[in-house]
């Protein structure tokens, strides 16, 4: 085999743990009675509420319009009475507005077979429109609207379009199995996204730890009809992040402050690429997922199709509960994803995982003081030294560590995760970005 | 299912790497086990009390100072090092109290005085052990004979190779091929066991490629050799090193450069002073002796008071090879490890701040368009 492509600098190899899920076929989750879908699953402006308390919503049914610019549809998950409209506490510790539906009526789409819809004599634009319209937005867990992502400025060129398949945060496996399971789907989403983007080369990116999947997506590639190949890449955190991966795969960096299209390239995950076959091809809205829920304290791991909404304890309890008492539950990957403090927070669009850590798992210890051993410079794929940013902004010194590079941060954890005097790093570089944001809106 | 769980909330990333500060500390201590126990062995009982003066002063000044601070710091196993480091530093004869007094400085001035772990700029261990060889350089100059050497009785005295050629090359007016030559000549004794080794070496291995290996090296390497308790075995130091390497605690950059300028240095101007050309100075003579495999792999490597960056250690650790020769060669000092190290303490701060990392998408190395 050809050496595997990596990014050069940084990176770290957390225990991948994928092994629990990994060889799990994705199953249905049960649909929850009452589902909670806040109105800001992504990043940008809330989407505005269109229904009130009592009345009725179709599974499906758009109940959230999009707003502004940066912004995605919201549509209901389940058939149901809306209960109520408040603010529901998310994963990442924020609030959001959000409706309260329960369930009662009819499935629409349940279980009944779908006419397909022919695509290929849509226009680029229509096909944008659907996009927009059907409420699609990364589902690696940045959920960054792909309707806008996709929308490239008149002068940009698309070069490479990667669909990435990377799935490098520790314990995840829900792409690796929607590669296996969905193979031709994913294909067909892909041909829907070249259609759009017209790029000159596609490239399917997968971590070496999942031949599988690049054994079947490598069967399959024919299947696109433009030069298109599957790159096995190396084993290593943060491999799946757009900018370690482009500098992996077409060796170009996007530069400090740019997005992936000032190098010519746009990265979408495999399962946005899901999402958009199904709502293209099915017509169906972004109202269920695909979420592995894992970890040590996990009795029966599974990687499960879930309704957007559905209350994370539902998906332990669908698991067998907790086989011993977790001292985390992380929505999201290890890495970047949040802990949560009461299961009774709702999957969101971009919920890829549901992970009961244990103590064992987790490892973590005292704080000491920095010993400058210089482990973070060394994994910061970024090449920061966030041993010093965290100190300038432990000092207030926000303009330093903006000078130092503190908005190239994208808070991946490979600092924190490998410091030995347990630094909270991230929290520091969170922080930073925070308060220098604050201080530049003061003016 | 219960939905009441009492869960931990912490910013990410949420899982962590097995190391940590104590662990890392403590393992250095076990590496460094080895090499105690043979000095122990060679000098005799004395060694030990050094050894356990050094440890209890460093770790009874900690816990003071940290209490009296509102901190418990001693079980993170940076004193016990800093204590175990002054003691494998001091001849075997020392008198108890030097140990104790340069573990004291060590933790109270050098450690504290700037804050603590982590804040200190000069290795304490070091800073300790050359703030007493000042204050009292006969005791700490004083040599034990080792076990194995025949002229080896109890409580009695020699000369460190080191210092055996310092002083005769004073006023040396000869040639000599290099310093083991220079020290059979003046009669400087070896071990049986360096010997039998030698010869064994010799005929099983080297002879039939054609090379020969001359006899006193096996001595140094093995530690016969008359010097600081814990510096004496190149060998069981080295196979410590091997398990920091391993378990990724030290990293190459600093003991390559090291080793590789004072080596170089060594190779081409060492001969001089033997009066023979350039080219001509025993290299592996001075690797295992003087201190330099534990000042090189275990004090120069201390992360506290070394670069952040792979350029600044690789500048950190050639600025020491360069003063560990020049003050080994033309100083007044016969080694010279300590001095040099702590001397490249001081510009680490000025190190940092000229090796940055490079930073992605800002460099034009970086191929963006
Ligand atoms: S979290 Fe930020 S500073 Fe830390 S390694 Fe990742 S990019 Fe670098
Ligand atoms: S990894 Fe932690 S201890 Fe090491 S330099 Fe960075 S912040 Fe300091």
């Amino acid at each position: 085999m050809r050496r595997l492509k990596t990014f050069p600098k940084g990176g770290v190899h957390p225990p991948g743990n994928k092994h629990l899920t990994s060889g799990k076929a994705i199953i249905n989750a049960a649909i929850p009675s009452i589902s909670r879908i806040p109105l800001q699953q992504h990043i940008g402006s809330p989407a505005e509420c269109l229904i009130n308390p009592g009345e009725n919503v179709k599974e499906g049914m758009l109940i959230g319009r999009s707003t502004g610019f940066i912004s995605a549809q919201i549509h209901s998950s389940i058939p149901g009475v809306v209960k109520e409209v408040r603010d529901i506490y998310l994963a990442n510790g924020f609030k959001s507005k959000g409706v309260v539906i329960e369930m009662e009526g009819e499935f629409d789409t349940l279980g009944k077979r779908q006419e397909k819809n022919n695509w290929e004599k849509l226009s680029a634009e229509e096909l944008l429109n659907i996009i927009a319209d059907r409420g699609i937005v990364g589902m690696g867990g940045a959920t960054f609207p792909t309707h806008v992502k996709y929308k490239i400025p008149k002068h940009a060129k698309v070069e490479a379009f990667v669909v990435n398949g990377t799935e490098c945060e520790p314990y995840l496996t829900a792409d690796h199995r929607l590669m296996l399971e969905k193979t031709e789907e994913i294909m067909e989403g892909a041909r829907i996204v070249d259609k759009i983007l017209n790029p000159e080369k596609i490239y399917i990116a997968i971590e070496a730890n999942k031949l599988d999947a690049i054994e079947v997506m490598q069967k399959a590639v024919s299947l696109l009809n433009k030069h298109a190949e599957v790159v096995p890449l190396e084993i290593k955190y943060p491999q799946g992040d757009e900018k370690q991966l482009l500098k992996a795969i077409i060796n170009r960096e996007v530069p400090s402050g740019g997005l992936p299209i000032d190098i010519g390239a746009v990265v979408s995950n495999v399962g946005t690429i899901f999402a958009i076959y199904e709502a293209v091809v099915m017509g169906k809205p972004l109202i269920e997922r695909i979420v592995t829920v894992t970890g040590g304290a996990i009795k029966n791991p599974q990687n499960l199709k879930v309704r957007i909404g559905t209350p994370i304890g539902d998906l332990i309890e669908e698991c067998g509960g907790f086989s011993e008492m977790p001292v985390k539950v992380v929505a999201g990957g290890p890495m970047m994803g949040f802990a949560i403090y009461e299961l009774e927070a709702p999957v969101t669009k971009g919920t890829s995982g549901v992970i009961a850590l244990t103590k064992k798992e987790v490892k973590s210890n005292n704080q000491t003081p920095c010993l400058n051993c210089g482990r973070c410079i060394t994994v910061c794929p970024m090449g920061l030294n966030p041993t010093l940013l965290f100190k300038e902004i432990d000092h207030m010194d926000y303009d330093s560590a903006m000078e130092e590079g503190l908005m190239d941060c994208k808070e991946c954890g490979c600092c924190a995760f490998m410091c030995p005097a347990h630094i909270p790093l991230v929290h520091g570089m969170k922080l930073g970005k925070y308060m220098a944001k604050k201080k530049k809106e003061k003016g | 299912m219960n939905r009441e769980v009492d869960l931990l909330v912490t910013t990410s990333p949420q899982i962590h790497h097995p190391d940590s500060t104590a662990k890392i500390m403590w393992t250095v201590v076990i590496c460094l086990v080895p090499a105690g126990i043979w000095g122990v062995f060679l000098f005799g009982g004395k060694a030990l009390l050094v050894i356990i003066s050094s440890i209890v002063s460093a770790l009874v000044t900690e816990f003071i100072i940290a209490k009296l601070l509102k901190r418990f710091t001693v079980l993170d196993g940076s004193a016990f090092l800093t204590g175990l480091l002054v003691g494998y530093n001091m001849p075997p004869g020392v008198p108890l109290y030097i140990p104790a007094i340069a573990s004291i400085f060590a933790i109270a001035v050098v450690k504290w005085t700037f804050g603590g772990l982590g804040a200190n700029w000069m290795n304490p261990a070091l800073a300790g052990r050359v703030f007493v060889f000042f204050s009292w350089t006969g005791s700490m100059t004083n040599w034990r004979v080792p076990r194995f050497l025949t002229t080896h009785v109890d409580g009695v005295t020699m000369a460190s190779p080191l210092g055996f050629i310092k002083a005769g090359l004073y006023d040396f007016t000869g040639t000599s091929p290099g310093p083991i030559a220079f020290l059979k000549a003046g009669g400087y004794p070896l071990s049986a066991l360096d010997q039998s080794v030698t010869n064994w070496i010799n005929t099983s291995v080297l002879n039939p490629l054609g090379a020969s290996l001359k006899g006193g090296y096996v001595d140094l390497f093995l530690g016969i050799v008359p010097g600081c308790i814990g510096e004496v075995s190149a060998l069981l130091l080295l196979l410590g090193t091997v398990y920091l390497f391993i378990k990724k605690i030290i990293t190459w950059e600093i003991p390559v450069s090291y080793l590789f300028v004072f080596g170089l240095l060594i190779w081409i101007f060492g001969g001089l002073r033997f009066n023979n050309g350039l080219f001509t100075g025993d290299v592996m003579f001075n690797f295992f002796t003087g201190g330099l495999i534990l000042g090189v792999f275990y004090m120069a490597t201390d992360m506290v008071t070394s670069p952040l960056t792979t350029k600044g250690k690789l500048i950190f650790g050639a600025g020491a090879g360069f003063m560990t020769f020049l003050i080994r060669v033309y100083g007044s000092f016969p080694e010279g490890v300590s001095l040099a190290i702590i001397f490249m303490n001081i510009f680490v701060p000025l190190i940092n701040k000229y090796t940055k990392p490079v930073r992605f998408g800002v460099s034009p190395r970086g191929g963006g368009k």
